[in-house]
Formats: C-alpha cells, structure tokens, sequence
C-alpha cells in the first residue's frame, strides 16, 4: 500500500486541459454539493474558480466553524540541530552552506523547554535537519523525553524514519509527524534534492503512511509552494491528506501550504505563489476535506495569518523561531527567516479580537 | 411541577446538558450556561490545562454545575478508560462521558470499544455516560454493564442536521430503562424540543449553540425549548393521525 500509486494516475495526466474545460456552472455546482471528489477540488483550484473565490470563502468558513469551532489551535517549533547532509538547493541549512553547525544538548533543551513553556503552550514541534549521525533518534528520543515535562503533545519534524524508528518516538512520548514532501512532482523532485539522502522520493512520500502504522496520532503534509506549479502540487498534497485519511481513519490529518521565504543561500522561488493563490489553495482544501486540518505558519505575514483565520485555518504557529537554541541565544542563524514575528500573547490577543479562542492545549498522551 | 432526572445518585432539574468545545472564549461559557439554566456541562479532558488557569476550559465552568469530562480524542477503549482516570484523579468528579472515535471523517462513535470503556470504568465505581450510534442491541449492552445513562447521536456531531436517527432513539426510549441523552446533530431548539417531547430525559447541544451567532441568546432558546419539550412530554400529546377522521365512519351504520 502505498499514496504513490495514486499519484501514478496522474502521471500523464493534462492538468492544462482540464482546467480549460472547468465551466463557470461546473464551479458552482461543486460549491453547492455536500461532498466533493478529487476532480472536484481540482476543478476548484483552476484558474477560472479564481472568479469564485468570495463564495468559496463563504462556504469554507461555514465548514470550518462547523467542525472546529472558533478557536486556533496554537503551536510553537523547537529547532534541535541544524546539522544536514542533504543538498536541498532552496533551503539554509543545506550541507554545503557555511554556517554554524549546533545541536544542543538535553540540558539546552530543558532550557529552551522552560522559555516555551512559560508562554503556556503545550504543543511543540521539534526539527533537526538530516543527519543520522549528529541527530540519530536516540538523541530525538532523549530529547522527547525531555519535553515531555514540559508540554501535553510533542511533534516532530525530522527526517523520514522506518516504522520501527517512528514506534520507538511514539512510545517515548511522540504524537504527531510533520512531513513536507517539498514537490511532488517526481522530476522537479530529483532536480532541487542532488546529494543526499532526501533523494530518494519514495522513502520520504512513503514516510507519512509507515508513521501511522506505528501508531501516531497526527500527521501533516504538505508541498513547499514556489518550487512547481502550484495548483498541481497543492493538489497532490489534498490528494495525500485524503488518502491518509481513508486509510488511518483514525488518525488526524492535516495539510500546510508553506511558501517559500528568504534564507541563507538565497534561492530564488521558480514559481510566484500569490496571496490569492494561497487563499484559492486553502479554500479549495477546506471544501475538499472539511474536517481536515490546516496549518498555516510564521513564514507567512502577520496580516495575511488574521485574515487566514477567518479562511479555513486551524492550527498556527506563533512565537517561532528558526534557529538553533534561538530562544536563549540571539545569535544563531535561522533555517528561514519567519514573517510573522508576534509572541504567544500578541497572537492571542490578535484571536481573541477577531472572535476566535486560542487553545493552547488540544491534547496530551493518557 | 417537581420534574427531577436522577442520574448516579444525583438530582438534576435541568434537561439540556452542554458542551464547551468551539466557543469563540472560554469566557462566554459561564453566561451561556447561566443563560441556558443547564446544570451539567461536559469539557474535554484533553483540552483542560490544569497548571495554566487562565486558559483552562474546566475552570469556566460554573462551581454549582456537574461537571462531565468527556474522553474527546480518545480512539479505543484502553485511551478512553486512561483519560477517565486521569480525569478522577485531577478532580474533575466521577461523571465520565465516553466518547470513543476512531473515525475522523464523520466523527462517528465506535460502539464497541464503547461497550468496553464502559464496562470497565462502571465496575471501577464511575458513572458513566457513554455516546453511542443508536442501536437497541449495542444500548442494552450498555445498561448491561452498568451505564448510567445512554446518549445517542440525533446525527454526526457538528452537523446540525437535527434529529436523523429519531426512529432509532424511539426505540431505545421505549425498549431501555435508562435515561436516554440525545447527543450531537441537534442544530435548533425546534429539534431538542422535539427529542424531549419524543420522551428522550434530556439533550446535550455544544455546536448549536458556541456557533450561532449570538451564543448566549441561543442557550436560553434551548433551555426553553427543552423545558417545552419536557412539558409536553409529561403533558402526553394527542395522537397524530395521518388524515382527517371521516364526518361519515365507514362502520357507523353498526350503530344506526
Ligand atoms: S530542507 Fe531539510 S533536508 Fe534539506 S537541506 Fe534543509 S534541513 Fe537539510
């Protein structure tokens, strides 16, 4: 069993030739329907239903208060290690750039723990770049194990695992997995990863469905939006959340669309992704999977996050930072640099005064 | 009229029960409850904080009112009796109401590992509440095992889509002797209405209520219309027929 059979359907698939053949009448009548198929969401995310986007918005937000309410769930990533063997031409961290290698230590992360934890959140999301060797899961374990002290849900965001490597974090406190495929067009795929372990495609595309055999509670998938056409990868990603959610139907699923930002190594977005090509992707999404989640983090300016809420999100990121131990040592470089730079508070406040409820606490291993 | 419900040894006047999810504040719960007049309100284990009490839900909640944690997030029976103790043992009471879902696209109940959440957590002296799909064979195992009460689904939480399994809850409301909560799917005070006057002993509305557009306004909507429902319930309406009876009987000339 894998997703990657699904997306060999599309394999030749005309995208350019559909999208000419989605009608204005088509587009409403997938807005009015209850339920919709993949066809659907990709018709949704033609370039015609851009016309359409106001009555998109109108159902989405319905959706979404329907089935979460008004409330943002609230998250905080904790960056472990920036060591990396991967060559993943559009990111910082990537092997050959020079910067300062760190990982910390169980202490460090204690000390880090007790920053976040002061804000009052309870979920975190830890990152380290790819290296089995300075970052192998039993320091993700250690680390884990750490955090659990101090937060009620601890995500990671690491490097695919085996399933056995996945159970192994689970039992030691794990209950989410975040895993970007970054694109998922194949060939694209092989151009932007040329060293590396990240080059095998399968392994990663594989990485979701061997998390939740083992036994995690949430998963998040996503494409890295500027790296190929966007409405084909945002696609795939609905397509990806849709199959993990009818296989593991008891896992939560839910998608995030990241642009791409500013880093170290300076590479240049191949495609523009546009706030309203944004807006049009999550609407879609929404109506796609109404009971999906959808992350929408720091890379993205704080005014267009307000204006998000109200859009289908659910889950944000909020007093992020990208760097290594960044939360006690100003200096460190950043993986990315992060757009919304509001703390915990600010975020709450901003919620509270559009309508909605933060919640800092949604979960914690019983 | 005295009308008490009596659920675990406690006296409860009220009928409608809430739930505290999808609120836009934490803050509105305790005018939406004084609004509504309900007594028992459920909040979700996993979303109660104990060490941060400003964002605490469970804090929200009236002092005078049962308070009902839910296992919300639980997907089996072993994670359900876990949050249960949990609960307990953070001094949320002994009322535990058992949801257990492993479906996440329609949010349906998985009446089995109910059936044994249920069980083990009776034997270990809780009362407890179970959610549940209506089905006359699963509710009679229920009370079997020692539910206190049997709450089914009028339709998929958060649908609002009013009372789509009302022949299914009929049954049960005649065939068990326990109080029957209609849970989830009710959407307007027209439907717990109804439900109350179909003889279910209460409702619980969480969606109906934390979406509309002014939520406390709407909390006192239904604790009228369940105070109707109850009325006319204990009133027993008049027979329904499905036309009009005959000015000429077919069989009046028996008696002419
Ligand atoms: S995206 Fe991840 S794997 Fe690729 S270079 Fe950056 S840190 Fe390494």
């Amino acid at each position: 069993m894998s997703f990657y059979g699904e997306l060999q359907r599309y394999e030749n698939f005309d995208f350019e030739l559909f999208f000419k053949q989605v009608t204005d009448a088509g587009i409403k009548r997938i807005i009015a329907q209850h339920r919709l198929n993949e066809r659907d969401y990709l018709a949704l995310l033609s370039p015609r239903a851009e016309n359409f986007l106001e009555e998109m918005a109108q159902k989405a937000h319905r959706l979404t208060v329907q089935h979460f309410g008004r409330v943002i769930f609230l998250f905080t990533p904790m960056y472990l290690a920036n060591y990396c063997v991967n060559q993943c031409v559009y990111c910082g961290f990537q092997v050959h750039n020079r910067l300062e290698r760190k990982k910390l230590s169980p202490a460090e992360v204690e000390k880090e723990a007790k920053i976040i934890a002061a804000t009052g959140l309870k979920h975190i999301l830890i990152l380290t770049g790819e290296s089995r060797q300075e970052s192998p899961v039993s320091y993700i374990r250690d680390c884990v194990e750490v955090l659990k002290k101090y937060f009620t849900s601890v995500s990671i965001e690491i490097y695919p695992l085996e399933e056995d490597e996945y159970a192994e974090l689970i039992a030691a406190g794990v209950d989410g997995l975040t895993m970007y495929q970054e694109v998922y067009n194949e060939e694209v795929y092989a151009e932007l990863h040329p060293g590396g372990p990240k080059r095998n495609y399968r392994f990663r595309l594989d990485a979701p469905e061997r998390a939740c055999r083992a036994g995690v509670r949430t998963v998040n998938v996503g494409a890295l939006l500027g790296l190929h056409d966007w409405r084909s990868e945002a696609f795939f990603t609905g397509l990806h959340a849709d199959y993990l959610q009818k296989n593991f139907t008891d896992v939560e699923v839910s998608i995030s669309p990241p642009r791409m930002r500013p880093h170290l190594g300076g590479f240049q977005p191949r495609v523009e992704v546009s706030d309203q090509n944004l807006v049009q992707y999550l609407l879609a999404f929404r109506l796609f999977m109404p009971r999906g989640g959808i992350t929408v983090s720091t890379r993205e300016r704080a005014e267009l996050r307000d204006h998000l809420v109200r859009l289908g999100a659910t889950k944000m990121s909020a007093g992020s930072c990208t760097a290594v131990g960044g939360r006690s040592d100003q200096e460190s470089t950043g993986q990315f640099e992060i757009s919304d730079e509001r703390n915990v508070v600010e975020m709450a406040d901003m919620l509270y005064s559009v309508g909605y409820q933060p919640v800092y606490k949604d979960w914690q291993s019983f | 009229m005295r009308d008490i419900l009596k659920i675990g040894g406690q006296e409860i006047s009220s009928r409608l029960f809430l739930g505290t999810g999808k609120f836009s504040s934490n803050r509105l719960i305790p005018q939406v409850v004084e609004a509504s007049g309900a007594q028992v309100v459920t909040v979700a284990l996993r979303r109660v904080d104990l060490d941060y009490e400003e964002e605490n839900i469970a804090a929200y909640v009236p002092k005078d009112c049962i308070l009902m944690p839910n296992t919300s997030g639980a997907r089996n029976a072993g994670e359900a009796v876990r949050i249960a103790r949990l609960a307990r043992a953070a001094g949320c009471g002994n009322w535990i109401k058992i949801e257990v879902i492993s479906d996440n696209r329609y949010l349906l109940p998985d009446n089995y590992e109910t059936i044994k959440a249920t069980e083990i957590l009776a034997a270990e002296g809780f009362v407890v509440l179970p959610y549940m799909s209506p089905d006359l064979m699963v509710a009679k195992k229920l009370a079997e095992v020692g539910a206190a009460a049997v709450m089914p689904l009028g339709a998929p939480i958060g649908s609002n889509r009013g009372l789509k399994t009302k022949e299914l809850i009929k049954i049960l409301i005649e065939e068990i002797a326990l109080p029957i909560i209609v849970d989830a799917g009710i959407g307007r005070p027209s439907e717990a209405a109804e439900a109350m006057e179909m003889g279910a002993a209460a409702v619980l509305v969480n969606t109906a209520v934390a979406t509309a557009g002014d939520p406390v306004v709407m909390a006192s909507a239904f604790g009228l219309a369940v105070r109707a429902g109850r009325i006319a319930c204990l009133a027993g309406p008049g027979e329904t027929l499905d036309y009009a009876r005959s000015s000429s009987p077919l069989t009046g000339f028996l008696r002419d």
